[in-house]
C-alpha cells in the first residue's frame, strides 16, 4: 500500500466530479458525506485502498457519492457482505454505511454478531428514526407512543437502544455522532477507523420530510433553550478501557456507557461512549493459520495447489 | 460359493453402538485387501438411541450402489433385526430381517436379548455372540484385568470378527486399519483389538461350527491403493484445490461435515472457515470476499439455502465471480427429513431468487464428479461472472466410494478477465461494460485505477444506479447472454454424459446421484434380463443442454425418467427446454436412496409395459 501523507488529499479526492446526490434538501446525509470525505483526507490513504459496503436506503446511496471502491448490497447485509470483503484482503480500509432501520431492524442479527466477531472495520449507521425511502414508516429507534407526521398511529413498539446493544454485543468502540455537528463527526470518524476492532458510530440525523420529531431544532434544543446533544468528554466521561486486563475496570466503563445509552429527551450524549482493545478476528485467524498475520487471503490464495496429501489420509 | 460380492449391514443405537466405527473399519480393510467398496448410511436426526445402520457392498469391479438384500446382518439391538413395536409417538418400523437373503447370516449380541421366538426365518442362520464377555475374555488373554470403562469401546471389534470368521477373511486386514485410526497416545490399545478380533473370530468359528455360508472375501493378489472417501471429504479436498480461500457455513446436516473437513486443515492451507450467524450471513459474506478478489464458497442443505436466496441474486445483478454454493440436499420441504435422502431442490436451484438473472447449476452423479464439478465451478464463477450452484445430496455427502483418485490435478484454472490499471488504459473503467462477449473485465478492490462501485440496484456500465429503458435492456441483455456464451464455451462432458450403448431398448434420464445405481443397473439388465439400456446423465442443469437432449430423446426407443422426488422435477426441465415429455417415470419419495435393485425393476416395468408413473419404496 501506498502511504500518502495527508496534506496531499483533501475532502475533493474522496469525491465523485459527476455525482448528484439524491438526497432531499436538508438531509443530515449530506453532513455525514461531507464528514466521511474529510476524514477519509486526514486518514490520508488512496481512494483505492478503501471499500465503502453500504445497505439499502437512503443511506445505502453513500458509496455511489464517494470515488472508493464500493458495494451497495442488500437491505441489512452490509456488515456481512463487509466481513467477506475485510477478511479477504485486510489491506482494504472498509467501511460500512447504512440507516437505522437497516441495522438495528432488518439487520438486527447481523448487528449483535458483528460485535462478537470484531472484525477490524467502520460502521456508520445513519440514525434518523424513520425508513425514509418508503415514505417514513417507525424504525427501530422510533419511541413507544411517537408519532411523526409521517405515520398514521403513534408507535406501539418500544425503541431499540443501537449503543447498549453495541455494549451488549460486545463491540470494542462504540460511539455517537450527530451529522449537523461537522467538525466533532469528522473526529469520531477519524477515531472509529484507526480503532483496531469493529467500531460502531450511530450519528443522529434529521430526516426534514418525513421526521418532525428529531430536527435541527430539537437537537439544537431550541424549546427548551439549551442544545440536547452534548459531548460526553466535556463532562470528563472516559469511557476508554486503560487496561483491558483488568475485569473490574472493564465492566465499570460498560456500565457507565449503559448508564448514558439510556440519556435521551433533554440530553442527548454524543461522543466516544466505550472502547478496548481487544483481540481481533483477524487475530484469531493468525492464531490458527500463522500466515493469515502477514498476509491477506487475496495474496495467499493459490488456485491449483497440491492436495495429493490430502487425497492420501483417504487411502 | 459367491466370492468378493457382498452386502453387509450393521445396525444399531446411535452413538453408543459403534456402528459407525464397526462399518468404517471393515469397509476400510475390505479396500485395503485391494476390494471395491459401497457403503452408505441411514440415520435419524437424533445424537443418541435411535436407530441407524450402515451397509457396505464390496465387490472385485467398480461398484456404486446399494442392493436391497443382505447377507450378513449384524444386529446391536432387537430393532435392528425385528424393528420397533408400534409407539404413539412414532411410526413402527419393521428393523431388517426380511432383508437378508436365504443361506444369509444374522449374528445378534447375547446382551441385546433378542427374542429368538420372533425371529420366524427359518432360511437364515442366527448365531448369537455376548460382545462384553468377548472383550473380556481377550483383555484377561493379555493378561489385564478387565475394566469396562476402559474396555469396553472395544465391542465393535466383535461384529468385524464375526464378519471375518464367516467370510474367511484374515482379520490380520483389519488390524493394520484400527493402528492408522488409534491416535499416538492409544497405540497400546492395538494389540488388545487384535486379541478381541482373534478372540471373537475363534467364538464364531466355534458357534456356527460347519454351517457355511455362501459368500467369502479375498484379499486381492495385487491390492491397489485406493481411496475410500465421501462426497463431503472430496468436494473439501477440491474446494482446497482450486484455491478457495473462504468458506463460509451454518452448521446443517448433511452439509456442515464438508465444512468441518475444511476447518480441520485451516492449519496446513490458507483457509479461513467462518461459522456465521444464519445462512443469509453465510452467502452475502461469501459474495463480499468473492468481490474482493478470493475463491469463495459456502456449502448448506435446503433450509440454509432458503435464507441464501437474495444474496445469489445480489451475487448476480453485481456479477460476483462466484460464489460456488455447495447445495447438499436433504429431504424437504421445510425441516422436513433433515437426514435423508432427497432429490427435491432442483426446481427451486433453478430459480432461487426474484427476478431474471444469470446463474448455472451442476449437478454431479458421485464424489468424485462432485470434487471435478466444484473444481470447475470456480473457473465458470469468474469467468462468467455469477454464483455456481453445486447442487449434490445425502447419498453422495455420507456415502463412501472406492476411488483411485479425485481426478483434479489435470483440470484448468481459469480465473476470467481481470482488468488492471496495466491491461487496459482506459480512463474511466467501467466494471459492467458492455462488451462483445457480454464480459467486463472485473477489477478487484485494491487495484490501483480500477475504483469502481456497483449495486443491487440496477445499474450503468460503471455501477451507477439507472432506471432508464434503454440502460436497463442493455444490461438484461449482457447478464443473460452469459449464460449462452457459458451453454457454448463450457465442453459438452461437462454438460452431459452417455453412458451405455447408442442403440438400446430403453434410455434412462437422470441427474445427480441416482448415477451410481443406474450404473451398477445397467450391468445387471443386461446379463440377467437380456435388456439393453443405455443412461443420459444431465450434469449441467442450468444453463441447460437442450440440443443434446432433444436430439437424444430425439433418436431414444423408449425413455424414462428416474429421480428421488414426487414432481418429476428433471422430467418436468426436460419438457419445458425441449418440447418433450417424459411419460415413463420412477420416482421415490420416501427419504430413501435408490438401491441398484429398485432402478432394476423399474426399468423392468417400463420395459415391458406403458406403466406410466411407477413409485418404489422398500421399507
Amino acid at each position: 500500500m501506498t502511504a500518502v501523507a495527508s496534506k496531499d488529499l483533501t475532502g475533493k479526492a474522496f469525491g465523485v466530479d459527476d455525482a448528484h446526490p439524491d438526497w432531499c434538501g436538508g438531509c443530515g446525509d449530506f453532513g455525514i458525506l461531507s464528514a466521511v470525505k474529510q476524514a477519509l483526507a486526514k486518514l490520508g490513504r488512496p481512494p483505492h485502498e478503501i471499500a465503502v459496503i453500504s445497505g439499502i436506503g437512503c443511506a445505502g446511496k453513500l458509496p455511489h457519492y464517494l470515488g472508493t471502491y464500493g458495494l451497495h448490497t442488500l437491505h441489512g447485509r452490509a456488515l456481512n457482505v463487509a466481513t467477506g470483503v475485510k477478511l479477504a484482503n485486510q489491506d482494504l480500509e472498509v467501511l460500512v454505511a447504512g440507516g437505522d432501520g437497516d441495522g438495528y431492524g432488518i439487520g438486527a442479527g447481523y448487528f449483535v454478531n458483528s460485535g462478537r466477531r470484531n472484525v477490524n472495520f467502520t460502521y456508520l449507521v445513519h440514525n434518523n428514526g424513520v425508513y425514509g425511502l418508503t415514505k417514513g414508516q417507525a424504525a427501530p429507534t422510533m419511541r413507544r407512543g411517537e408519532q411523526t407526521k409521517s405515520m398514521t398511529e403513534p408507535s406501539i413498539q418500544s425503541n431499540v437502544n443501537p449503543i447498549g446493544l453495541a455494549i451488549a454485543s460486545g463491540y470494542t468502540f462504540v460511539a455517537r455522532g450527530y451529522a449537523m455537528a461537522q467538525a466533532d463527526l469528522v473526529d469520531l470518524i477519524v477515531q472509529a477507523v484507526q480503532h483496531r476492532g469493529t467500531a460502531i458510530l450511530d450519528i443522529l440525523q434529521p430526516c426534514p420530510i418525513y421526521n418532525d420529531l428529531m430536527t435541527v431544532d430539537f437537537f439544537r434544543g431550541s424549546d427548551i433553550g439549551s442544545p440536547r446533544v452534548y459531548k460526553v468528554a466535556e463532562e470528563g466521561f472516559n469511557g476508554r478501557v486503560e487496561d483491558p486486563g483488568n475485569a473490574d475496570e472493564i465492566v465499570m466503563k460498560q456500565q457507565a456507557a449503559l448508564a448514558k445509552s439510556f440519556e435521551w429527551g433533554d440530553r442527548i450524549p454524543t461522543g466516544i461512549l466505550y472502547q478496548i482493545d481487544m483481540p481481533t478476528y483477524e487475530d484469531g485467524l493468525a492464531g490458527r493459520n500463522a500466515d493469515l498475520a502477514s498476509r491477506s487471503l487475496v495474496e495467499l490464495m493459490e488456485p491449483g495447489q497440491d492436495v495429493s496429501g490430502l487425497e492420501d489420509m483417504y487411502r | 460359493m459367491v466370492k468378493n460380492n457382498l452386502s453387509w449391514m450393521i445396525g444399531g443405537p446411535a452413538l453408543s453402538g459403534g456402528v459407525n466405527t464397526s462399518s468404517e473399519v471393515f469397509a476400510k480393510a475390505c479396500v485395503r485387501a485391494g476390494l471395491y467398496v459401497f457403503s452408505n448410511i441411514e440415520y435419524h436426526s437424533n445424537i443418541m438411541g435411535r436407530h441407524i445402520n450402515y451397509r457396505v457392498r464390496t465387490s472385485d469391479r467398480p461398484v456404486h450402489s446399494h442392493v436391497e438384500s443382505i447377507d450378513l446382518l449384524l444386529a446391536l439391538d432387537a430393532e435392528t433385526l425385528l424393528g420397533t413395536e408400534p409407539h404413539q409417538d412414532y411410526q413402527r418400523h419393521g428393523g431388517h430381517l426380511h432383508r437378508v437373503a436365504p443361506g444369509g447370516v444374522v449374528v445378534v449380541d447375547a446382551s441385546a436379548k433378542v427374542d429368538k421366538e420372533a425371529i420366524t426365518r427359518d432360511d437364515i442362520h442366527v448365531l448369537e455372540l455376548a460382545y462384553d464377555d468377548l472383550v473380556r475374555q481377550a483383555v484377561e488373554g493379555m493378561g489385564q484385568e478387565y475394566n469396562a470403562r476402559r474396555h469396553n469401546v472395544m465391542r465393535n471389534m466383535v461384529p468385524i470378527a464375526a464378519s471375518c470368521a464367516l467370510l474367511g477373511f484374515d482379520v490380520a486386514n483389519v488390524v493394520a486399519v484400527v493402528a492408522e485410526r488409534l491416535p499416538a497416545r492409544h497405540q497400546a490399545m492395538v494389540e488388545f483389538n487384535r486379541a478381541v478380533l482373534e478372540c471373537a473370530a475363534e467364538a464364531t468359528h466355534e458357534v456356527h461350527g460347519d454351517k457355511g455360508f455362501h459368500v467369502s472375501l479375498e484379499a486381492q493378489p495385487d491390492p491397489t491403493n485406493h481411496m475410500l472417501i465421501k462426497g463431503v471429504d472430496a468436494v473439501g479436498i477440491a474446494k482446497l484445490h482450486a484455491g478457495c480461500v473462504f468458506q463460509t457455513y451454518y452448521p446443517i446436516a448433511p452439509a456442515s461435515d464438508e465444512s468441518v473437513m475444511l476447518e480441520q486443515h485451516q492449519g496446513d492451507y490458507p483457509i479461513v472457515v467462518l461459522q456465521a450467524e444464519d445462512e443469509i450471513a453465510s452467502m452475502n459474506m461469501a459474495v463480499g470476499a468473492a468481490h474482493a478478489g478470493v475463491r469463495a464458497s459456502t456449502s448448506t442443505s435446503g433450509p440454509g439455502f432458503s435464507l441464501m436466496a437474495e444474496g445469489i441474486g445480489f451475487a448476480s445483478i453485481t456479477e460476483a465471480p462466484g460464489p460456488v454454493v455447495v447445495l447438499w440436499q436433504r429431504g424437504g420441504p421445510s425441516t422436513g427429513l433433515p437426514t435423508r435422502q432427497a432429490q427435491q431442490d432442483l426446481r427451486f436451484a433453478l430459480q432461487p431468487a426474484h427476478g431474471e438473472f444469470p446463474h448455472m447449476v451442476l449437478a454431479p452423479g458421485d464424489a468424485r464428479d462432485a470434487a471435478r464439478m466444484t473444481h470447475m465451478a470456480f473457473n465458470w464463477g469468474d469467468r462468467y461472472q455469477m454464483p455456481v450452484v453445486v447442487i449434490a445430496d445425502k447419498f453422495i455427502a455420507n456415502s463412501l466410494v472406492t476411488e483411485e483418485g479425485l481426478g483434479l490435478e489435470d483440470l484448468p484454472i481459469d480465473r476470467g478477465e481481470i482488468w488492471s490499471n496495466g491491461s487496459n488504459g482506459q480512463s474511466s473503467y467501467q466494471r459492467h461494460a458492455v462488451t462483445e462477449s457480454g464480459i467486463s473485465p472485473r477489477a478487484v478492490f485494491g487495484t490501483p485505477g480500477g475504483v469502481f462501485v456497483t449495486t443491487s440496484d440496477e445499474h450503468t456500465e460503471r455501477g451507477r444506479i439507472d432506471e432508464q429503458a434503454e440502460n436497463r435492456m442493455a444490461q438484461m441483455e449482457k447478464r443473460m447472454g452469459k449464460l449462452d456464451l457459458a451453454l457454448q464455451e463450457i465442453p459438452e462432458e461437462w454438460q452431459y454424459e452417455i453412458i451405455g450403448p447408442s442403440e438400446s431398448d430403453i434410455s434412462v434420464v437422470a441427474w445427480g446421484s441416482t448415477k451410481g445405481p443406474i450404473i451398477d443397473a445397467l450391468r445387471v439388465l443386461d446379463a440377467e434380463h437380456k435388456i439393453s439400456v443405455n443412461f443420459l446423465q444431465i450434469k449441467m442443469l442450468r444453463p441447460f443442454p437442450a440440443k443434446a437432449v432433444r436430439d437424444f430423446l430425439g433418436t431414444a426407443n423408449r425413455a424414462m425418467v428416474l429421480e428421488d422426488n414426487y414432481m418429476s422435477q428433471l422430467g418436468l426441465l426436460v419438457a419445458e427446454q425441449t418440447g418433450i415429455q417424459l411419460h415413463r417415470q420412477a420416482l421415490k419419495y420416501d427419504g430413501r436412496p435408490f438401491s441398484q435393485d429398485e432402478v432394476v425393476e423399474a426399468v423392468c416395468s417400463h420395459h415391458t409395459s406403458d406403466a406410466g408413473r411407477i413409485v418404489l419404496s422398500h421399507p
